[in-house]
């Protein structure tokens, strides 16, 4: 049984998966509320801006690169698609698509200068998100865009369900883009020829580039896709909370980073799975719904994040390394 | 193997003759580029000196630069020691805003307010000694963790520093402490001979890391665990005890900042120079730290604060705002991993062309 697990899901997100049923059921003995079908629509909206930004951060940590610029692009892009929607009333599509296409342009230079500069891609994108984010605020003065067009803050609700309480579970906007994303992601992760090259290349650079991948065109296309979710993200992100605020998403990239993480995906590259990230996330929204039903103080949720990782991590560490003493003795019996 | 958890002091015995040109090199450090630094704050100099004629190369201007950069700097040097080991520590801002919490709550809180003269240092002082050992824990737990346990630094302060930062905010609901006594704030923002005590200390600090670095065992064992930790571990050092110490010192030097920022800002904070963060990075890189690990020193690192500093200062009595400035940063950094990049080309070229030539 164990076995078949295994095989199905791999090993963090077999671990991560029996914590999330252990948390839920925890969870739904001690709190009526929690897991009905309204609680955890609202769940899953929330962390919806999470989700998508975790998915282009995912595939960045695969190819074996950190990329922090992401909060910077996704407030630039987001900024700039608003004003040009307020100003010069440019419609919906257009919009959007200038937001992703700035976005995945931004993360081009990223490649490009992690490329040319020949150093590691946390150095490159600190610097690039300085610039970025410094340019946004310099440039437009900090100052909100608070009269953002009806197509982009009104709610599209897509199905409406009446539970038995007589509340409504709704299925929106930023729900149906999360899970496009995350099908997007894993598709091209585990379905293409990029993706099975994006492993390669994070599992083994010189490797990866002696057996004839183009580096720098895969990079171009991992970089630009965390740009384009990113300026996905930053739409999202405006269509909640229904105004755009330049710094709303700076100070976020951290957070974002250990979700990734937790799914499983490593820092040294080529390792890790979409669906790992899932449960990374699910984990994550499970436990602060959790914790906010049975009344703990929101200000303790940061205090059960830190020990999450910190105890997901230590045990990934052990298991892998007594993995590795069982295989030497393997070897040295045979 | 000795499984030390606790630190010991720095061993004593000899380095290995076969290491001695190893050592000699880290001393000499070969191939950072101080000069190319020092041209380019010369150049920063010079350049505002033309633009800001009788306003940038003035005591009060210089005096105000020494104010700013002692809290950079000290984190900065906390942010350096583990790039040289080859690790990074993405939790000195929230240690630092830790220790200077539980500092700023024992002398607001727990200090009698009725205390004068001597009794007021007495509990500076015990305010000092509990950051100090709250800074020790920190650095001893992310040591085990990241030595023992065998985990990323990056990933171990990442969730140190959501732990840490989770604490300080939900012990504190989010306030700021602030209201120290005056004793403490006079001799902190004081001068002698017109420079500033805060700036006296980071370059007493960065004096010591440098030493500490460059000529003791325990940092040339820092600089060959940055290099490569498996070849240093079967050399017969034991890199969890040089990994544990790292942290500790990295912590440390949050302790000796925490300090700094608190009576600068007269308050502390869960929240307070979040943005540092990242700024450490960009200026340990731009003085010439290798992200890999192995190779930096401390001057090049003073150097490239010394850059960061100039341009904020020249931008700011050249009326730009602060946000232009952090733009500028960024480009520097580029700048200079650009012009090491075509150094480095042109230099590998030229030595081929070279050597083709006799052959």
């Amino acid at each position: 049984m164990r076995k078949l697990f295994a095989s199905v899901l791999g090993h963090t997100e077999t671990s991560l998966a029996v914590v999330i049923i252990v948390v839920v059921l925890v969870f739904s003995v001690s709190s009526p509320y929690f897991l009905t079908l309204s609680n955890t629509a609202d769940l899953i909206e929330a962390y919806s801006v999470t989700t998508i930004l975790a998915a282009g951060v995912f595939v960045v940590l695969v190819s074996g690169g950190i990329d922090i610029s992401f909060a910077a692009v996704a407030s630039v892009t987001q900024y700039i698609a608003a004003m040009v929607a307020t100003k010069y009333g440019v419609p919906a599509v257009p919009a959007i698509a200038l937001a992703c296409a700035l976005g995945a342009l931004l993360g081009c230079v990223n490649a490009l200068l992690t490329y040319y500069l020949n150093v590691v891609s946390i150095i490159v994108t600190i610097a690039t998100s300085s610039i970025f984010y410094a340019l946004l605020i310099y440039i437009t003065g900090g100052s909100e865009i608070y009269n953002l067009p009806d197509w982009w803050t009104d709610r599209v609700v897509f199905l409406r369900f009446e539970t038995a309480s007589g509340d409504f579970a709704r299925i929106t906007l930023p729900m149906v883009i999360m899970v496009a994303v995350v099908v997007l992601t894993h598709f091209l992760m585990s379905r293409t020829h990029a993706g099975r090259q994006i492993y390669a290349l994070g599992g083994n650079p010189d490797a990866a580039s002696r057996v004839g991948i183009r580096i720098l065109r895969l990079q171009l296309l991992v970089y630009g896709y965390l740009g384009f979710l990113a300026g996905l993200a930053g739409f999202v992100q405006a269509h909640r909370v229904h105004q755009v605020v330049p710094t709303a998403m700076f100070g976020t990239e951290l957070s974002v980073l250990a979700v990734a993480i937790l799914g499983g995906a490593s820092l040294v590259g080529g390792l890790g799975s979409m669906s790992g990230v899932v449960l990374g996330v699910l984990l994550l929204a499970i436990l602060q719904n959790g914790l906010n039903l049975l009344g703990v103080s929101p200000y303790f949720f940061d205090v059960v994040i830190g020990l999450a990782i910190l105890i997901s991590i230590s045990v990934t560490a052990l298991t892998e390394r007594r993995m590795r003493g069982r295989r030497r003795i393997a070897g040295a019996a045979s | 193997m000795s499984n030390s958890e606790q630190p010991l002091p720095p061993r004593t015995d000899t380095i290995p003759a076969s290491l001695d040109r190893i050592v000699a090199a880290i001393r000499e450090s070969k191939g950072t580029n101080l000069a190319g630094l020092l041209l380019l704050l010369l150049g920063l100099f010079s350049v505002f000196s033309v633009l800001l004629p009788g306003t940038f190369l003035q005591p009060g201007t210089m005096q105000s630069m020494m104010f700013q950069l002692p809290e950079l700097g000290l984190l900065s040097l906390a942010m350096a020691i583990p790039l040289v080991s080859g690790g990074l520590n993405l939790a000195i801002i929230a240690t630092a805003n830790q220790a200077a919490l539980m500092m700023a709550w024992i002398l607001t809180t727990q200090m009698p307010p009725d205390a004068a003269g001597s009794e007021i240092w007495l509990w500076i002082g015990i305010a000092m000694v509990a950051g100090f050992l709250l800074c020790l824990t920190i650095g001893l737990v992310t040591g085990f963790i990241v030595a023992v346990i065998g985990v990323h630094p990056i990933l171990v302060t990442l969730g140190t520093q959501t732990l840490i930062t989770g604490i300080s905010i939900w012990l504190t609901r989010g306030q700021t402490l602030s209201g120290f006594p005056d004793a403490l704030i006079q001799v902190s923002n004081g001068t002698i001979a017109g420079i500033p005590i805060s700036f006296g200390i980071f370059a007493l600090v960065a004096s010591a890391v440098h030493i500490l670095l460059t000529r003791s065992v325990l940092g040339i064992q820092i600089h060959m665990t940055g290099s490569n930790l498996e070849s240093t571990r079967f050399s017969g050092v034991d890199t969890r005890r040089v990994q544990i110490w790292v942290y500790v010192l990295s912590s440390l030097l949050c302790w000796l900042a925490a300090i700094v920022m608190m009576a600068r800002f007269n308050s502390a904070g869960a929240d307070i120079a979040q943005s540092y963060l990242l700024i450490t990075i960009l200026a340990a890189i731009l003085g010439g730290i290798d992200p890999y690990g192995g190779f930096g020193r401390v001057t090049g690192l003073v150097v490239a604060l010394l850059i960061l500093q100039t341009i904020s200062s020249g931008f700011n009595l050249l009326g730009f705002s602060q946000h232009l400035t952090l733009a500028l940063w960024g480009f520097t950094l580029i700048a200079v991993m650009a012009a090491k990049r075509i150094i480095g080309v042109l230099v590998t070229r030229f030595r081929s062309r070279s050597s083709s030539g006799i052959s």
